[in-house]
């Protein structure tokens, strides 16, 4: 393993903003590559797809930032992720947990993977802008990505 | 889903998986257990063209890619084409054109290239031994490309790689991935730069070797299990698509239209697609919003056509890249050089074409236009036009009017998988005769036989409708009394 910022560290926000809240993940994405942190690769998109799996595998840490329905009351929550061999649900998209399988057996590489949900209050608006309330949420997250990647370039 | 005594049924497969969206198929059995018919339903409210109008023109290009996440750059494309009679400019600048063209052959790549490996390879590689009495009964927990991964890594691999490169074709010439800003009224917002180009030219080789690949695998594929695929969900039918203008090429981006019956005959050639609503009416059906086109010199009931790969490749008078070419050749030779109408071949033909896009994609990288600096060009304004592209699924056509304040006053969309709507019926009430009939049970891998057949046909429902929101696909079954007997959904 790496260390300090030579620890690669890929950031995907993905959702859709014209969806409302469902924008939260390329929202934390654009905020995040704001800040330049060195180290960190930001990446932003509509939807997980198969060659997602690819870029997963160049990089030692891998956070999915989406929204989120069920963060409960808390704004967010960050949750240790594992490659996932659920074959439900498959048109051309696919899950964190799929990408990180695919991601094992086609490149035989295994990220050590987490799930940033930003909890959403409005995800079925055909608005592109974030509620308030998402908003706040945002804030919160973003700054505990910060202390992740952080804690990943000093403990790697 | 034990079948009721004294009625006929309907079994209804929903949702239908490994499709982009959302439908229903009923499968209507009469009391001898008998299938008398079966329809494939598309339940999703179609309203796109509604929230066009009153846009202004210019940003109709983009808005319109938001039918659809998988195939966004079709709708973009045939949108720009129309938009570029608006301003007078369809006759665009060599770099504006091979700019166009390398994008869409990118999506073109990358579309098909996700249907064989993501979508209907489970199918391919686990669904039949060789025996007709296999089938496509594969357990349900090996159709899935994750399966693909397990067992057969390289194949899965290929599917990745070769679907980023198409979206890095994308993104070179459009600036994004999905839902990309590249072709404007009358030309392009940028060319190629050297260092794009060479990214490219970088992994093409590669490329290459692994379409190559993957036609051997259908071809072989197809010809290993024939007997099996030959009656499968198997019709004749008129094809439609549009060719190159003087020639009769395979063109994806641009030509006129012909279509062809089911041996050879050219019911129209050489029409100019600002006149496709001479050619082609849409009857509508009130179990589906899918409206089912048809050619208008036949009417609905002989009209009907398909679209897509199997149609372009029959349809064109030859392909004009050399690989491409002699695949096509080795693929017309199955039916001594009649139109091929065996449903399952889609997945060959689509795999020519996917020979054919790299091809182009290699010689358009070479092409020094691309990295010419005259992108736009306008004439005449003009109040309505039409676009045409052929879509990775068909043919897709474009058609709005714009006022004098710029805004769109009008829009028809006929996208490729309503082009298939009435085939896509036919395939599935083919394919319940022939395995359902005389069932006392209905299994898994039974239903998975429908959603083949549909397969084949890479259908987007998703564009199809213009529905927003959650996609997916269900199966019923119906007794003779039309009460649902059995119901599925993934």
């Amino acid at each position: 393993m790496t260390t300090g910022v030579d620890t690669r560290v890929l950031v995907i926000g993905f959702g859709n903003p014209a969806r409302g809240d469902d924008g939260l993940g390329p929202a934390l994405a654009e905020r995040l590559q704001a800040l330049s942190l060195a180290g960190v690769t930001v990446e932003s998109d509509y939807q997980l797809v198969i060659e997602h799996a690819a870029m997963v595998a160049e990089y030692d840490v891998v956070v999915f930032a989406d929204a989120a329905r069920d963060a409960g009351d808390a704004p967010f929550y960050l949750r240790a992720l594992e490659p996932s061999h659920d074959t439900g649900g498959s048109t051309h998209s696919v899950s964190p947990g799929q990408v990180l399988a695919i991601a094992h057996a086609c490149f035989g590489k295994s990220p050590r993977a987490y799930l940033l949900g930003i909890r959403a209050h409005h995800l079925d608006d055909f608005v592109e802008r974030l509620s308030f309330e998402a908003k706040a949420n945002l804030e919160v997250a973003l700054q505990a990505l910060v202390d992740l990647i952080g804690r990943a370039h000093a403990t790697a | 889903m034990t079948p009721r005594e004294s009625k006929t049924r309907t079994i209804t497969i929903e949702p239908l998986t490994r499709v982009e969206g959302h439908g229903k198929v009923s499968i209507h059995m009469n009391q001898q257990h008998e299938v008398e018919y079966a329809r494939l339903h598309i339940v999703e409210f179609r309203g796109f063209e509604r929230f066009i109008v009153g846009r202004p023109y210019w940003e109709i290009p983009v808005i319109v890619q938001r039918l659809c996440g998988i195939c966004p750059v079709s709708h973009h494309l045939a949108a720009a084409k129309a938009m570029d009679r608006i301003v007078g400019g369809e006759m665009l600048t060599p770099t504006a054109e091979k700019m166009r063209r390398l994008m869409h052959y990118g999506q073109i790549f990358q579309s098909h290239a996700l249907h064989f490996f993501h979508l209907s390879s489970p199918d391919l590689l686990f669904g039949t031994d060789g025996t007709a009495a296999s089938g496509f009964e594969a357990p349900v927990e090996k159709r899935h490309v994750l399966a693909v991964a397990a067992e057969h890594p390289e194949l899965a691999t290929q599917a990745v790689m070769m679907r980023r490169f198409g979206q890095e074709v994308i993104f070179a010439t459009a600036g994004k991935k999905i839902h990309g800003t590249g072709a404007i009224p009358g030309g392009v917002n940028k060319n190629l730069s050297i260092a794009e180009r060479d990214r490219l030219l970088a992994e093409i080789d590669q490329m290459l070797v692994w379409t190559r690949g993957a036609l051997g695998i259908a071809q072989s594929y197809t010809m290993d299990h024939l007997v099996e695929l030959i009656p499968f969900g198997s019709f004749d039918s008129n094809h439609l698509s549009i060719v190159r203008a003087d020639d009769g090429a395979l063109d994806l981006y641009d030509g006129v239209l012909r279509a062809i019956d089911k041996d050879g005959h050219r019911i129209v050639d050489g029409i100019d697609y600002q006149r496709y609503l001479e050619v082609v009416n849409e009857e509508v059906r009130p179990w589906s919003y899918m409206k089912f086109p048809f050619l208008k010199s036949l009417g609905p009931e002989h009209g009907w056509y398909r679209v897509g790969p199997l149609a372009r490749v029959n349809n064109c008078t030859f392909i004009p890249t050399d690989e491409a070419e002699a695949a096509r050749k080795e693929f017309m030779a199955l039916t001594k050089g009649r139109p091929n109408n065996i449903t399952m071949c889609y997945h060959w033909a689509r795999m020519i074409e996917l020979l054919h896009a790299i091809e182009v994609i290699r010689d358009l990288l070479h092409d020094p236009d691309l990295q010419g600096a005259d992108l736009v060009v306008q004439g005449p304004r003009r109040e309505e036009a039409v676009g045409v592209i052929e879509a990775p699924r068909g043919t897709l056509f474009h058609h709005y009017r714009v006022d004098a304040n710029d805004a769109v006053t009008m829009c028809n969309l006929i996208v490729s998988t309503t082009n298939n709507n009435e085939p896509m019926n036919r395939a599935v009430t083919k394919v319940a005769k022939d395995h359902f009939s005389g069932k006392a049970e209905i299994t898994e891998g039974l239903m998975n036989y429908i959603e083949v057949a549909v397969r084949a046909y890479d259908p987007c429902l998703s564009c199809a409708t213009h529905a927003q929101g959650r996609l997916s696909l269900e199966v019923q079954l119906v007794d003779a009394a039309g009460e649902v007997v059995a119901f599925r959904k993934a």
